[in-house]
């Protein structure tokens, strides 16, 4: 029975009873399978629909939707679509059947969720109402790891890959677990880079950089929420220890203002690294520190210019003019598509020091010392293997 | 009457919050007798527990402690809502002044054994340079300057020092976070009680909540524990204000935090609800106490979690236009697109003849 031939009856699944004409009775019509739906149009030209060779254009269409799930017997199925595409012969005011949309919305299901669309879909409306109802946790810092997840990541995601095409090196520096320190260079006028870190870490490593933020972060409508929701705390050394001691990978940027708000004639030129402050946590928690070098995030918006009066009343570090801000308006303020990258560095131990050791500025500077020019060679070194600044 | 158990006095008993905490306190078997002190008795039912009317304000009260023989003080005094107290003059009144005549009174009182103060987490205030969990040691970053904040911080000032004076006595000052209930009227129920929450355009603030209960069994778990010290008390967890929100189902409108700060005047007037600055600053930048130690070293554990004290604060709110089961929830559309997907596990065949019939 294995290899028998399925062999069709009667008219290969062709509508009509085989008396030549073009077009079918319409009982017989009423006996072709589905497949008519595929057909995106009504052709208006019948003698071109008859054509055996209209076939294939309406089976594979059919196939990833009807095809594994549905009764239709498989062989059946394109030589249905090869004759419906005969009997549609519709006038041009008849508007579109409800098959019509049904099939393109599961086309568009199969579009965005892929074959395994049904229970995709079903996740994501149940992912909709989770949202809805607020079934979900949120960590003490105010951390949402399935909007963070789902949402933030996934909508920055192309920006990194796409536009800045980011190249990450030295993942293996990254602790899978356990408290640990990323202390990253920062520029770029705009905190791109530390959302770009974010993702490069969530989908090298699966684990989430919890960033510290300036007090400035937390005092902004929205960009306030929006921080806290994707797991950014106050850059302050209760809040660092407190995570790391948590076991969470921290992100901090030291250079701060300073350094994001730098012109552009000091790209890569690292700023004072602070006062040390993300040192002494890390020697309080004994948790590594790993430095992180990013090369491109200088050139997104080259700042050359400054406002200082008008940053000065509304209370911001600084109002940047870029070549194309604010000449262009809102088109200045795309970033440039400077390529990307970015490179962690050797982890350096904070676990051998006694306990003592963060009440001793000059260990405290030594380190701290450490950890800048780590990122300041490297920067180099990534500068000279660059081929250019968009290449 | 008066055994060998201890002696109890409760001030504050004329609130709902008070009189039915001294109510449980009386059923406890190791305490003969509670005593209730208030300037207005109480309007429920009081149990055993035998009621004084005494202002705390004046000197009264260190004869009704030495009278009765007290070993044992609860302060439950501090009020949050100037509307019950009168205005805020008196508010401010019986909250510091009255502290100061009950701790004058205690100082003198050789029996006194142990204190217990209801406080609360709004000591710590709320600003953009809070760091997310505030542990006992920390000090708020802006000091409170006006409203219940500035009494709570000042009456912690004067329990401190009564402290220092009185090492003999166990302080137990009980920080404790948001009261909910369904009971319950304070400052953040009516605000969750609002036909359409008004919030803060921009911030999703963090939010502990304490159910009522828990606070009743905290102070009782210190009556009878007698650790001394400083403890912050909240319920397990942390939500932000849109997640509370979309759990009662209760419709919001975001705006601007000075527009909202100008309506607090109309909405107290109206008796909608009561935002002050200092709720005003907790709606828009929130707060998150550490409760390690209440574990650790008070050895209480509340038996509802925050998102727990929120659920059965939503069972006495009415359900807001957007909870779900509602018509006008759009969680009741996506509930029925996922019903009728897993309906038709196999959804494609069944659909598609739809569109053959005519043709």
């Amino acid at each position: 029975m294995g290899d028998a031939d399925v062999i069709p009856i009667g008219t290969r699944g062709r509508p009509g009873r085989g008396s030549g004409r073009k077009r079918p009775s319409s009982a017989a019509r009423d006996l072709v399978p589905q497949a008519r739906r595929a057909k995106p149009a009504a052709p208006s030209d019948p003698d071109e629909s008859t054509r055996p060779d209209a076939g294939p254009v309406a089976g594979p269409v059919t196939g990833p939707a009807a095809g594994p799930d549905g009764p239709t017997p498989t062989p059946a199925g394109p030589t249905g679509g090869t004759s419906t595409t005969s009997a549609v012969e519709r006038g041009p005011g008849a508007g579109i059947p409800v098959g019509d949309w049904l099939s393109a919305f599961q086309r568009a299901a199969v579009e965005v969720f892929g074959d395994a669309w049904e229970p995709r879909l079903a996740q994501f409306l149940a992912f909709l109402r989770r949202r809805l109802t607020g079934e979900y946790v949120v960590d003490e810092y105010g951390f949402d790891a399935e909007l963070t997840e789902r949402f933030f990541v996934a909508a920055l995601r192309p920006i990194a890959e796409k536009w800045f095409r980011v190249e990450v090196r030295g993942l293996e520096n990254i602790p899978t677990e356990g408290g640990a320190l990323v202390v990253s260079n920062h520029s770029g006028t705009v905190p791109l880079d530390g959302l770009m870190t974010m993702v490069a870490i969530h989908d090298h490593t699966g684990r989430s950089l919890r960033p510290l933020g300036a007090d400035l972060v937390f005092k902004l409508p929205v960009v306030s929420g929006l921080a806290r929701k994707a797991g950014a705390t106050l850059a302050c050394g209760d809040d660092a220890e407190r995570m790391l001691s948590g076991g969470e990978l921290v992100g901090v940027w030291p250079e701060g203002f300073k350094g994001i708000g730098k012109p552009y004639a000091d790209r890569y030129k690292l700023q004072r690294f602070g006062r040390g402050g993300f040192v002494g946590a890390a020697l309080r928690t004994g948790v590594p520190i790993v430095p992180l070098s990013v090369v491109g995030a200088e050139e997104i918006y080259p700042l050359v210019g400054n406002i200082p009066s008008l940053a000065r009343l509304l209370g911001v570090p600084y109002i940047p003019i870029t070549p194309f801000f604010p000449l262009l308006g809102p088109l200045g303020m795309v970033p440039l598509p400077s390529k990307w990258l970015l490179e962690f560095g050797e982890p350096i131990r904070t676990d051998e020091y006694d306990e003592h050791a963060a009440e001793d500025p000059m260990l405290v500077f030594n380190v701290t010392d450490q950890v800048r020019e780590t990122i300041q060679q490297t920067l180099y070194q990534l500068l000279m293997r660059r081929n250019s600044v968009f290449g | 009457m008066i055994g060998t158990g201890r002696v109890v006095l409760v001030t504050g008993v004329s609130r709902d919050l008070g009189r039915r905490f001294a109510r449980a306190l009386a059923g406890d078997p190791d305490v003969s007798r509670v005593i209730g002190v208030d300037v207005v008795p109480p309007h429920g039912d009081m149990g055993a527990v035998s009621f004084i009317r005494a202002d705390i304000t004046s000197p009264v009260i260190a004869k009704v402690i030495a009278k009765e023989d007290v070993d044992t003080v609860v302060h439950m005094s501090v009020i949050a809502t100037p509307n019950n107290a009168g205005g805020r003059t008196s508010m401010k009144e019986l909250n510091v002044i009255g502290t100061m005549q009950l701790l004058a009174a205690c100082q003198k009182a050789p029996g006194l054994r142990q204190l217990v103060v209801k406080s609360t987490t709004t000591v710590y205030g709320a600003s953009s340079r809070d760091p997310a969990m505030f542990t006992e040691t920390m000090d708020p970053k802006r000091l409170p300057r006006s409203g219940y904040a500035k009494d709570a911080f000042e009456v912690e000032a004067y329990v401190r020092g009564f402290a220092r004076r009185r090492p003999d006595v166990d302080v137990t000052v009980i920080r404790a976070a948001n009261v909910v209930g369904p009971a319950v009227h304070s400052p953040i129920t009516e605000y969750f009680r609002m036909p359409v929450i008004p919030r803060v355009l921009g911030f999703d603030p963090r939010m502990q909540l304490l159910h009522e209960r828990d606070l009743h069994g905290v102070l009782r778990h210190a009556v009878h524990a007698r650790v001394p010290g400083t403890y912050n008390v909240a319920g397990d967890g942390v939500i932000v204000l849109s997640q509370a929100l979309r759990r009662l189902g209760r419709a919001s409108v975001p705006m601007p935090g000075p527009v909202l700060g100008s309506l607090g005047g109309p909405l107290r007037r109206a008796g909608l609800a009561d935002l002050s600055p200092e709720l005003l600053a907790f709606l828009t930048y929130g707060r998150g106490v550490d409760t390690t130690r209440m574990r650790s070293e008070l050895g209480f554990t509340p038996t509802h979690s925050t998102a727990e004290a929120l659920a059965d604060l939503g069972t006495s709110v009415p359900p807001g236009l957007l909870a779900p089961g509602r018509a006008t929830s759009p969680d009741t559309v996506l509930a029925g697109l996922s019903r009728s997907l897993s309906r038709t596990p196999s959804g494609t065949p069944s659909r598609t003849p739809v569109g053959e019939t005519h043709g």
